[in-house]
């Protein structure tokens, strides 16, 4: 394994080096959507990587976290650097409530029950209207944060100011799931990984622990569907839509769900890959498909543990 | 009375499509414990090659039986291509292929065909048939007889024959299902052929009744998982009964509480029947090996 | 065969591009997702437009290079998408949202970069506050809605009954109906809905059925919900007047729901859709006949109202161009906001400062379906 200062190292570089090769500003934004899907996929990193356990909904604490930072402000004046904070304990909250009965589920009724519930979030986004403005979408309103920064005197586009934020949210974000990784819950959740029963058996509060890991993966979600929603200054309930649930398992997967540095490739490279597949038009589709099954046929483990395998050789 | 008669006969005309769907998951997850995410387009492709295969000229019954052939014969691609190669893979994986192999038959479809919606004449006529005050069309008949046909063929099958009962050994434990002789690669061919053309007949059924595009077929394997989910995965009788209950579900809550909350007050009963039945209303308890 | 042609475009495009591309314009539309029926046509009738005007010399001596993007009806794909076109590509203007969820994500970046943007999405919100560098074409649900109340009105109905998509159309519908129904003196006493992908509507239908005093049914929506709605109202022999909305837009409406279930509903709908029964003396009549000839006999399909807004908004930004003389943004924007009494599918538009879109009523005809096709409702 990669050890924790030299991912976090790792990182840090590609966050601040990156820029030098951006061809036009336009590449900001895609650095800061990896950023904010990174976020979200590091959290799922915790739930599935660490816990072993399967989440086809989490977009849907996206979506909370998201209209928070739209309603909030726009009906109890809250901030909306506040309101993205409120939404991130809402989220938390609301795992708590539901993982409770939810993970006690294994393999794909796990995964059905957690779908039902980001389904259920998106539909009373579409449905309550009088609140949410329904299915078109809702206004976010500015952070401010960059206005403050030109008054002293950093002067940076739209897109810079989020390549930024996200780029530092999202390196806290590993910083916090890095140092999970190496407490005493964090082995005792790679422990439950291995075996629930085998962990039971040496005394390990299964339940508990299944249930911080699904909060935490909850937060995640929830505070990068706030970073996108402000960014985006507009949010619609697609962003709690099951396919936003798939592609960020898809990416935690792809990248290797075990690790933080497998989150940011698996992000890095499901948020280019449509970006660079433009070329090819109506074939587009296609070609994500077979990509998808691709990468999970010929590294399973995803590809940030198979190309380190490779090259450390075959022997490992 | 008229009231919840019609309601009941909606509910039974969503149902059986749901049935039909989710009756196609069945067969693969006997033989491989995989929940085949793309097991939607298949009921797309059933529908979809008829129509276009109706415009070049065939007639109906002959198109239906061509898509069902091409259904099958892409079904065994999918597991040759897909699903062989990645045996022992995690769930989480499994579901990505699937999902992966689902945005590949979509994409696939648009280029092939097109974008638009298509219909094709229901089997015997649009007259209603009335029943106790209320309406069902000739053609929710024909979708309701279908997903008995199939269940007591699958019914039957599991039970009652030796491949069946080889399909199960195989997805119990393939290496001792080999052991005993069972020809493991021949069974998952036959699975995931039969699975794809349950789903393609699928198709064929229902496009009368829901219309049918490249793009169909998300939503009805989400409905049909579901519907699998709620009567136990695996088990035929669960598949039909999930089925029905969920499009019951959806017509009494459209009728009588709000039409906006009809899926909700499926999602919820799916989550409330897991609470206490974390396998499904059919589905077997097992434990754990370590 | 089709992708084939779709390959020859693409090199054609390619080499269109290689050769000498000097105005650049971009779009982002739902070619796939649940608005592909939507996008799919709206991007077919630019490609067409763009290769035939180049062909022709281009504008202003110079050609028109088209970026397209394919935004899947994702909104956050569209402000990416968005953001690449100002950003990455430098085009002089953006054409696109073919919904409005896209459109209002695109509306920032437009209006941040100052470039002028035409949007495809119905929704009156689009352009109401009137942003500097938002326009659109298609006409608003809110004068679609205004339309079908009027025709209600002249009939003597008051009372009646609304089952819509909970998509983006069909809640967006909803809710100026509901703010404009009054205006009319009519009273809307069920109010049902049903989901974009749903089979069956016969039990919201059913209770507007029981429902008495209901005199109409009115369905906001598109997609495939109408064609089912307009199904089960015939299973159940509900008897009343059924009105669907404008997103019922093409020929293809009448074949999903059949023919004898189709008979007799009404609708609000662009002239496009009858161009054939157009009086000889009508100004839309030559427009909308070369565009349906054209488009028909390039993709061998039906068109629809949706890419007859891409049409319009093409043939504005063009003549904009030719006003302007140059390829400047903000001259750009300010001679669209001067288009005049151009004839386009969807009426004829005149702007001003305070009106991006620049129909009014008379832009839709009300339509009736018999024996299976449309005829004009006097």
């Amino acid at each position: 394994m990669v050890t924790k200062r030299v991912t976090l190292l790792i990182l840090a570089i590609l966050v601040i080096a990156s820029p030098f090769f951006f061809p036009s500003s336009f590449y900001y934004r895609i650095g800061s959507l990896i950023f904010v899907n990174g976020l979200a996929v590091t959290g799922l990193v915790i739930l599935i990587g660490y816990a072993g356990q399967i989440s086809l909904g989490h977009a849907g604490f996206a979506g909370i976290g998201g209209y928070s930072c739209a309603l909030l402000p726009a009906h109890l004046g809250l901030h909306p650097g506040i309101a993205a904070i409120v939404g991130a304990i809402l989220s938390g909250a609301i795992a708590w409530l539901v993982g409770r009965p939810i993970l006690r589920l294994k393999g794909h009724y796990l995964a059905i029950a957690t779908l039902g519930f980001g389904i259920l979030v998106s539909m009373v986004l579409a449905n309550e209207a009088w609140l949410t403005k329904g299915p078109d979408g809702i206004e976010v309103p500015d952070l401010g944060l960059k206005d403050v920064l030109e008054l002293v005197g950093l002067d940076l586009s739209n897109s810079q100011f989020w390549y930024w934020f996200s780029g530092i949210a999202f390196v806290i974000g590993a910083w916090v799931a890095l140092n999970l990784y190496d407490s005493p819950s964090g082995r005792a959740l790679r422990a439950l990984h291995g075996s629930e029963i085998a962990a039971r058996t040496v005394g390990i509060d299964v339940a508990r622990l299944k249930l911080q890991a699904f909060v935490i993966s909850a937060v995640y979600a929830s505070l990068a569907g706030s970073l996108l929603a402000l960014q985006n200054k507009f949010i619609t309930p697609d962003v709690a839509g099951f396919m936003h649930s798939i592609e960020w398992v898809t990416m935690a997967v792809l990248g290797g769900a075990g690790s933080v540095l497998g989150a940011f490739f698996g992000a890095a490279i499901l948020t280019t890959l449509p970006q660079v597949l433009t070329v090819f038009q109506e074939y587009e589709q296609i070609l994500l498909g077979l990509v998808m099954m691709l990468c999970m046929i010929f590294m399973r483990d995803g590809l940030l543990p198979s190309v380190l395998r490779l090259i450390r050789g075959k022997d490992k | 009375m008229a009231e919840l008669m019609q309601f009941v006969l909606s509910g039974l005309t969503v149902g059986a499509v749901y049935a039909l769907v989710a009756l196609g998951f069945t067969i693969i997850y006997n033989a491989s414990d995989v929940v085949n995410f793309a097991q939607g387009e298949f009921v797309m492709l059933g529908g979809m090659i008829t129509v276009f295969a109706n415009m070049a000229g065939l007639p109906i019954p002959l198109a239906a039986l061509t898509a069902i052939v091409v259904t099958a014969v892409a079904g065994v691609a999918l597991n040759k291509l897909a699903i062989e190669p990645a045996r022992g893979a995690p769930v989480v994986s499994l579901i990505i292929i699937t999902i992966g192999a689902s945005i590949f038959m979509r994409g696939l479809a648009q280029v092939v065909f097109d974008k638009q919606l298509h219909r094709f004449p229901a089997f015997t006529g649009d007259t209603p048939i009335m029943i106790m005050g209320a309406t069902i069309l000739p053609q929710a008949l024909w979708v309701l007889f279908g997903a008995l046909v199939v269940f007591a063929g699958l019914w039957a099958f599991f039970t009652r024959t030796l491949t069946g009962k080889a399909v199960l050994a195989t997805s119990n434990n393939r290496l001792a299902a080999q052991l005993v002789g069972i020809n493991t690669n021949w069974v998952m061919t036959m699975s995931f052929a039969l699975s794809a053309g349950i789903g393609a007949l699928a198709g064929v059924l229902v496009t009368p009744i829901t219309n049918t595009s490249y793009d169909v077929g998300i939503a009805l394997a989400l409905k049909g998982f579901a519907a699998a989910m709620l009567g136990g995965m695996g088990n035929p009788i669960g598949a039909l009964v999930g089925g029905l209950l969920l499009g019951l579900i959806e017509a009494l809550t459209a009728g009588y509480i709000s039409s906006v909350y009809k899926d909700a007050a499926a999602f919820v009963v799916i989550l409330l029947v897991l609470f206490f039945m974390p396998r499904g209303i059919f589905g077997k308890s097992s434990t754990d090996r370590v | 065969m089709k992708s084939l042609t779709a390959l020859a475009t693409l090199a054609a495009l390619g080499l269109a591009s290689a050769a000498s591309a000097d105005i650049k314009i971009g779009a982002t539309m739902s070619e796939t997702g649940p608005a592909a029926f939507l996008g799919d046509p709206e991007a077919k009738t630019l490609k067409m437009l763009v290769e035939k005007l180049n062909a022709a010399g281009g504008i202003n001596g110079e050609q028109i290079e088209l970026v397209l993007y394919d935004d899947g009806g994702d909104p956050n794909k569209a402000r990416t998408f968005a953001t690449r076109l100002v950003e990455d590509d430098e085009v002089k203007a953006i054409i696109g949202g073919t919904t409005t969820g896209t459109t209002m994500s695109i509306i920032p970046v437009a209006e941040d970069s100052e470039v002028p943007f035409i949007s495809l999405a119905g929704a009156v919100e689009i352009i109401e506050p009137v942003k500097e560098w938002t326009f659109k074409t298609p006409h608003t649900d809110r004068m679609a809605c205004e339309k079908i109340f009027e025709d209600m009105k002249a009939r003597g109905i008051s009372k009646i009954g609304m089952i819509s998509g909970t998509d983006g159309f069909g809640a967006s519908m909803r809710k100026q109906c509901l703010g404009v129904v009054g205006n009319y003196g009519i009273e809307i006493l069920a109010d049902e809905s049903y989901g974009p992908t749903d089979a069956d509507m016969t039990p919201q239908l059913t209770n507007i059925k029981n429902t008495a005093g209901i005199q109409a049914v009115l369905n906001p929506g598109f997609g495939q919900g109408p064609s089912i709605v307009t199904r089960n109202f015939q299973q159940l022999a509900v008897g009343l007047p059924l009105y669907q909305s404008h997103g019922v837009a093409s020929k293809s409406f009448i074949d999903l729901a059949g023919a004898e279930a189709a008979e007799g509903v009404h609708l609000p709908g662009a002239a496009l859709l009858v161009a054939d029964l157009l009086p000889a003396d009508d100004p839309q009549k030559p427009v909308v006949e070369a565009y349906t000839a054209e488009y028909t006999a390039k993709y061998n399909e039906a068109v629809s109202t949706f890419g007859g807004h891409a049409y319009d908004a093409f043939q504005i930004l063009m003549q904009a161009i030719e006003r302007a003389g140059s390829d400047d943004p903000s001259a750009i924007r300010d001679e669209i906001e001067k288009t005049t009494g151009y004839v386009g599918t969807g009426g004829v538009v005149n702007m001003t400062p305070e009106d991006h879109l620049g129909l009014d009523l008379t832009a839709f005809r009300m339509l009736e379906i018999k024996d299976g096709t449309w005829t004009l409702v006097e």
